[in-house]
């Protein structure tokens, strides 16, 4: 059993365990299943400025930092405890086309090579690292919410905003990735 | 008259409290109970759940979102597509049985104001999505096993969510 756990987990487990976060945050307090509000959160704790968007009572949703540090928590057991820190198995059309980037190292969930704080300040680690999350974090607020927020917890109540949110968190993606990120990789 | 003047101003405080806090959310709290702080506890352990989750099925891992964008795997699409179906499913459940939360409020669901930030936003979002290999979840559970050095990028998606709070009265919405 342990054995099991410790491989990774396919995904028809772990789809269905993601999805019952939906009714677990609803029956534990009206909660919304979300974690870009966290970030908002973070901001209006500790650099509200004069901004009337983070002028609010940010003790009312602290729910959501408490869900983030156990996100963190979990995820260290996880990797820690649970694992058999077997390199990540991906498509071998991916392995061929990252091999030409220099990009080896499947140890990590991230790619070792480019994700380290040695690579942080150059130009390549600065646009995955600092300019990627900069957008995420412009990105998600301005859209109203991520992955969590949007593509399950909308989509699993029906919403068209959160649909229409979810195509365009695709066709960004899609682009990045087969049109800009090869460029950035060859940096 | 006049302690009906001072209920009437506290409702108009939380109200716009709530309206601020509801802006571009929709992730937030709406239940009226407080409670001390140490009833959040039971969150991070849904916190802790679903970072063991997310690290086991590799969603935190750059490599297998590059699959997903480049259509070579299923397995990020059989994840996000099976969470959809239990949530959904469970969503139904609720409404249908009028389910109460632990504390006995009734279970309240909104709907999402559309928004053109959803198109804008998302184009932006899925950009850095693919450039980290992260959504705001990942971010944290990405830190959480040992990849120390996002906690840069987490910072630069405060600063870049801190930014949108500023311009957003210029942004079209």
């Amino acid at each position: 059993m342990l054995e099991w756990i410790k491989h990774p987990w396919p995904w028809y487990v772990g789809g269905p365990l993601i999805g019952l976060a939906v009714p677990l945050l609803l029956v534990f307090g009206n909660k919304r299943l979300g974690v870009s509000s966290s970030l908002r959160h973070i901001c209006a704790m500790c650099v509200p400025g004069n901004i009337q968007f983070f002028k609010y009572d940010w003790r009312r949703e602290l729910w959501n930092l408490f869900f983030v540090a156990g996100i963190t928590v979990g995820a260290f057991l996880a990797y820690s405890v649970l694992s058999d820190h077997q390199p990540v198995q991906v498509s071998p059309r991916l392995v061929m086309s990252l091999e030409q980037y220099g990009i080896h190292n499947y140890s990590k969930l991230a790619p070792a090579d480019i994700f380290n704080w040695s690579q942080l300040l150059t130009i390549k680690g600065f646009i995955l690292m600092i300019v990627g999350g900069f957008l995420v974090g412009f990105g998600t607020r301005y859209a109203g919410g991520c992955t969590s927020g949007h593509s399950i917890m909308g989509l699993s109540n029906m919403q068209w905003s959160s649909l229409v949110a979810t195509i365009c968190f695709m066709v960004g993606g899609i682009v990045m990735a087969n049109f800009i990120l090869p460029y950035v990789l060859r940096l | 008259m006049k302690t009906i003047e001072v209920k009437n101003s506290f409702v108009e405080s939380v109200n716009t409290d709530f309206e601020v806090r509801s802006l571009d959310s929709v992730c937030i709290n709406t239940s009226e109970l407080k409670h001390p702080w140490w009833y959040n506890l039971k969150y991070v352990f849904a916190g802790l759940a679903f970072g063991i989750v997310l690290v086991k099925t590799e969603v935190i891992s750059w490599f297998r979102i590059q699959e997903m964008f480049r259509f070579e795997s299923f397995h990020m699409y059989g994840v996000i597509g099976s969470a959809i179906v239990v949530g959904a499913t469970s969503v139904w459940v609720i409404k249908k049985f009028r389910v109460k939360t632990i504390h006995g409020e009734p279970i309240q669901l909104y709907k999402v104001r559309f928004s053109k930030g959803q198109i804008y936003g998302g184009l932006l979002f899925g950009f850095g999505w693919a450039l980290t290999g992260a959504c705001p979840g990942p971010l944290f559970a990405l830190i959480g096993s040992g990849t120390t050095v996002i906690i840069v990028t987490l910072l630069s998606a405060i600063a870049g969510t801190w930014v949108y709070g500023y311009l957003r009265d210029k942004l079209p919405h």
